[in-house]
């Protein structure tokens, strides 16, 4: 019979409970969604290293003989070991006027490498004897339309090469395929291109040598020592410096994704877990004090205290029962969406949205025991109920004579009906502080979201506009003399360039240590600036380096100290060198110095990198077809290009999580405000029936209802705020690591916005409540007792 | 049941042919079955009738809180039946002062602030504390309704009601909620206030022993007016025998 009457109680309050049930389907959502994509990820990641044998340890050098392979194998800890020959190249494909950079990575004449193999996706791999066959990377592939049989020309060491596509693979080092200069994948303007190694022996006179070379190691391997060995080994040969896969991009990118996934999956959804925890408590408190009587018979007639506690747990676990079935269908539906979204930016073979049974077991789990510890409370207080006392009408309410507008002394200048309005509010300080909470948290959700916009845009004006103003950056093959930097002035179309020289070290101090690339250019450098932390110019001091702030923070140094400086060319020197200044980035980790500086301190004296040119735009297709003419330069990053399609990404990503947080933040505000408008209109009815009996408006009446949810809602703005600048503070720290850093940046519109989206669905929850007040009977609450 | 009586200006009241029939389902229910009945100026009515009989249907339509199915109701010669919702809640505001059996306090309201909750949109007021006084509750104006007693509660309900200066009071069991000694208190207030203010005022009791305060007493039977009499002298409150 009680399961009757929960079914009706259900029938009966189905808007309410279900406004609960979606704040709970909310936190289901994303609990799935974040821990199912950080399984696909995970997983995906593990298994396809494992097929693909990934490696572990990186480096390359300038030229090392094949005949050293034995000793690298050799080092204890190292299972196996693949040396290869990798050229950075630039590629000419049809009806693309800007030059694209291809990295050149060369496979064993005969078999598959030991470490890092490709997965081929169709066609078949270069067979030997066929030296301009290749393979290709997926991504690049799909960008162009290559298919197997399709034609493309690299510049291979300064001669033309018409190369054939055979198969087009997949590979671990390049899950997510960034090109050199670039933030973002660019499919288009980045491939890589695979071919037998004697080819690219023959290309680059690398007969019986080799550049590049990986390691897989053994379980119980010291990683640290095979790193110090391997580079004890190449340094004679130009050894750079060994890396795990903490520093290998595409590793790390990945490593990011899931760290940011991790943090989602902490941190949205215990916020909705919360808020229906708290709804519970709030539409059950009011269920349990309007059924008084009906609880007081039923223990009467002897219903145990257990029974009548177990009627209301079922109602509760009703209720999130429905939020969980929403719930885990749109996180599971949002979930493979969110698997083809990593589709477009990670080339794995496969990746599947995990749904395996414990993540719904472990998403039902929480939402119930979050529910019922919302019930609780309520519960006990229904259980406590003596059975004489449940019967009889309960003490009617006292008040405190706050906000008084008493005749004479000092007067407040509120109607009687504010008054009512902010008394009651006072009057559950408990309930008002958690409604304004569950009303702050979606201005909150929404400033965490919408800042990144704001950041964004700063990352953009920061890097493209003040720091990186070049229109290109043209990477030499090699190093050059100085003359080679008059050779790129007078490329077609530039109108200024800027030599710079980069070398890779590493810097450490005491037991610290990091490897980075020492950017080096002239003091009164103006193309590219390096700006201090007020994105101020600075002028390259003389002596000394100029460390990022998160490169000075992971060393920790700070200006003056000593900073110990290892040039990875193989010679093993260490220099001291004053940090003089801490720089502003957001990408990656920087070290500059002056070329004056670097000349010194390499002890060869000037060498050029590269140059930073300003194109004039009308004739840039005359630069880019010249660039693919010669063999010189090696690379080239076009900032704008760049720049636009980091802006195309991070849109593109921000655009979808935006959307899904505004509905979020929607249904929260709809959840708590409509509640708390439906208990209080329960609460008050007689009282509001009382004023339109004795002449008041519809609108006056509305106007007591209209004006406690009015302060709850403006009190929870500045609120939201305030939680939301310290979430996003949180999100910024969550998405900093070694190749991005996001400035905290929230503008002023942003606050109104998240505001405004709130305010908008408090108001439309409000009416919603509103035209019940113009349904109250007049004449039934008029013959009741309270 | 009309009176003779002749006014040379229309009556406060004038109701003909009243009928009041609810529906549920197939059941139809005749509250009022063709009453007919005028009230004067300064009047003092008691109604009388068992439960059912249709003297609290009779209140609520003359008070603006519904509607006649058919028959006419005149307030000052201006038709009622007819009226919007909004012309009701005006009339409710600006003529009619109401008394319930349960006080329809705002509980978050001192005293005082119950009444000025009615003066502040009223337009030609009492002083809160003047309406409070002349229900003798002036040392108690500060007090929550849940700090006063049930006879309290009822005196602030009719502060509170005739503060507006009302053309009339409709007191709905008023004393119905409390025993004979508050009982006699609040009716004294009543009484004051009808021969202070000049208001019309209607009770409606079951207890016959108050018919004697009023200058007609109006008996209800299955929706009619039974039965209308005349007290040619009438008692004080305190004199009432419970």
């Amino acid at each position: 019979m009680l399961d009757r009457k929960l079914l009706r109680d259900l029938a009966r309050l189905w808007a309410q409970s279900l406004a609960i049930a979606l704040v709970m389907a909310c936190g289901v959502m994303t609990l799935i969604l974040a821990m199912g994509a950080t399984r696909a990820l995970e997983d995906t990641r593990a298994a396809f290293y494992d097929r693909t044998r990934f490696a572990d340890v990186f480096a390359s050098a300038t030229r090392a003989p094949e005949s050293i392979k034995p000793a690298i194998a050799a080092i204890d800890g190292v299972s196996s070991v693949e040396t290869r020959v990798v050229n950075p190249v630039i590629l000419e494909i049809a009806g693309m006027a800007e030059p694209a950079t291809g990295m050149l990575i060369s496979i064993p004449d005969r078999g598959e490498p030991a470490v890092n193999r490709l997965y081929l996706r169709s066609g078949r791999m270069p067979e030997p004897g066929h030296p301009d066959e290749a393979a290709i990377i997926e991504s690049f592939a799909e960008a162009h339309g290559f298919r197997p049989g399709d034609t493309f020309a690299v510049l291979i060491n300064g001669r033309k090469r018409q190369l054939s596509v055979t198969g087009i693979t997949l590979s671990p080092e390049y899950v997510y395929a960034i090109g050199p200069g670039d933030m973002v994948p660019d499919q288009k303007r980045f491939g890589v291109i695979y071919m037998h190694r004697a080819v690219l022996e023959g290309a680059y006179d690398m007969k019986g040598a080799f550049n590049d070379v990986s390691l897989t190691l053994s379980h119980n391997a010291d990683k640290d020592e095979v790193m110090a060995r391997l580079d004890a080994i190449l340094r004679p040969h130009g050894g750079t410096g060994a890396y795990d896969r903490t520093d290998h991009m595409s590793d790390a990118f990945l490593d990011s994704e899931l760290t940011q996934l991790r943090a989602m999956a902490q941190v949205i959804p215990p916020i909705f877990l919360f808020i229906s925890a708290f709804l519970v408590n709030m539409i059950l408190s009011r269920l349990i004090a309007l059924e008084r009587e009906q609880i007081g018979l039923l223990k009467a007639v002897g219903y145990s205290n257990a029974r009548i506690a177990g009627h209301y747990a079922k109602l509760t676990l009703l209720i999130s029962l429905v939020g969980v079935v929403i719930g885990a269908i749109a996180g599971t539906r949002l979930g493979h969406g969110m698997a083809s979204l990593y589709g477009e930016f990670y080339s794995f073979p496969f990746l599947v949205f995990s749904q395996r049974p414990d993540l719904y077991v472990i998403s039902t789990g929480v939402t119930f025991a979050a529910a019922l510890a919302g019930a609780a409370n309520a519960i006990a207080g229904a259980v406590r109920l003596p059975p004489a006392v449940a019967m009889r009408p309960p003490a009617p309410t006292g008040y405190r004579s706050l906000f008084t507008g008493g005749q004479g002394g000092f007067r407040l200048p509120f109607s009687q009906l504010t008054i009512m309005a902010l008394r009651h509010l006072v009057r559950w300080p408990l309930r008002t502080a958690l409604t304004t909470l569950g009303t702050a948290l979606p201005v909150a959700l929404l400033i965490t979201s919408l800042f990144a916009f704001d950041s964004v845009d700063h990352m953009i004006d920061t890097v493209w506009f003040r720091a990186d103003r070049q229109d290109a950056t043209l990477t030499f093959a090699s190093d050059r003399p100085e003359d080679a930097l008059m050779a790129a002035a007078r490329l077609p179309g530039v109108i200024a360039a800027e030599p710079f020289r980069a070398e890779a070290a590493t810097l450490s101090n005491g037991h610290r240590s990091r490897r980075v690339q020492i950017i080096a250019s002239d003091p009164d450098t103006d193309i590219s600036r390096v700006l201090d932390r007020d994105f101020k110019p600075i002028r390259l001091p003389p002596n000394g380096v100029l460390l990022s702030e998160r490169l000075a923070e992971h060393l920790d140094l700070k200006p003056g100290d000593q900073v110990e400086i290892e040039l990875s060319d193989g010679r093993g020197r260490r220099v001291l060198a004053p940090l003089v200044g801490v720089t502003n980035s957001y990408v990656g980790l920087n070290a500059n110095m002056s070329r004056e500086a670097l000349d010194r301190l390499s002890g060869i004296g000037p060498r050029l990198s590269g140059a930073r040119v300003m194109v004039d735009e009308s004739r840039i297709r005359d630069l880019y077809a010249e660039v693919k003419q010669t063999p010189a330069i090696a690379s080239v990053a076009l900032q704008g290009i760049s720049r636009q399609r980091f802006k195309e990404v991070i849109d593109e990503n921000i655009g979808i999580s935006i959307t899904i947080y505004v509905s979020l933040a929607v249904i929260i505000t709809f959840g708590v405000i409509y509640n708390s408008a439906r208990i209080q209109l329960s609460e008050r009815a007689r009282e509001l029936a009382s004023l339109r009996v004795f002449g008041f408006t519809n609108a006056e009446v509305s106007s007591v209802l209209l004006t406690e949810l009015g302060v709850m809602v403006v009190l929870a703005q500045p609120l939201g705020w305030l939680v939301g600048r310290g979430l996003a503070e949180l999100v910024a720290k969550g998405f900093e690591s070694d190749l991005f850093r996001i400035p905290l940046i929230i503008n002023p519109h942003t606050y109104a916005v998240s505001s405004l989206v709130v305010l908008g669905g408090a108001i439309v929850s409000a009416l919603i409540v509103r035209r019940r007040i113009d349904r109250l009977d007049l004449i039934r609450v008029l013959k009741t007792r309270d | 049941m009309k009176t003779d009586q002749a006014a040379p200006s229309p009556p406060i009241f004038a109701v003909t042919g009243l009928t009041k029939v609810y529906r549920s389902g197939d059941v139809e229910v005749r509250a009022l079955n063709g009453v007919d009945l005028t009230l004067e100026a300064g009047e003092m009515a008691v109604m009388l009738g068992p439960s059912g009989s249709g003297k609290s249907t009779l209140l609520n339509i003359i008070g603006g809180l519904d509607r006649p199915t058919t028959g006419s109701v005149r307030f000052k010669g201006e038709e009622l039946s007819e009226a919007g919702d909004r012309q009701l809640t005006a009339y409710r505001r600006d003529h009619v002062g109401f008394v319930f059996q349960f006080y329809n306090l705002i509980p978050s309201l001192t005293a005082w602030e119950n009444v000025a909750l009615i003066t502040e949109v009223a337009a030609n007021p009492m002083e809160p504390g003047d309406a409070l006084a002349l229900v003798g509750l002036e040392s108690r104006m500060h007090h929550f309704p849940a700090q006063l007693s049930g006879g309290e509660q009822q005196r602030v309900a009719i502060a509170r009601a005739i503060a507006k200066r009302p053309d009339v009071l409709l007191c709905d069991e008023p004393t119905g909620a409390l025993d004979s000694a508050t009982g006699i208190i609040v009716l004294e207030a009543l009484a004051r206030v009808n021969e202070e203010t000049g208001a019309t005022t209607a009770i409606i009791t079951h207890n016959a022993g108050i018919r004697k305060i009023a200058h007609r007493v109006f008996s209800f039977l299955d929706g009619r007016i039974a039965s209308c009499e005349i007290n040619e002298t009438r008692i004080k409150p305190s004199e009432v025998s419970w």
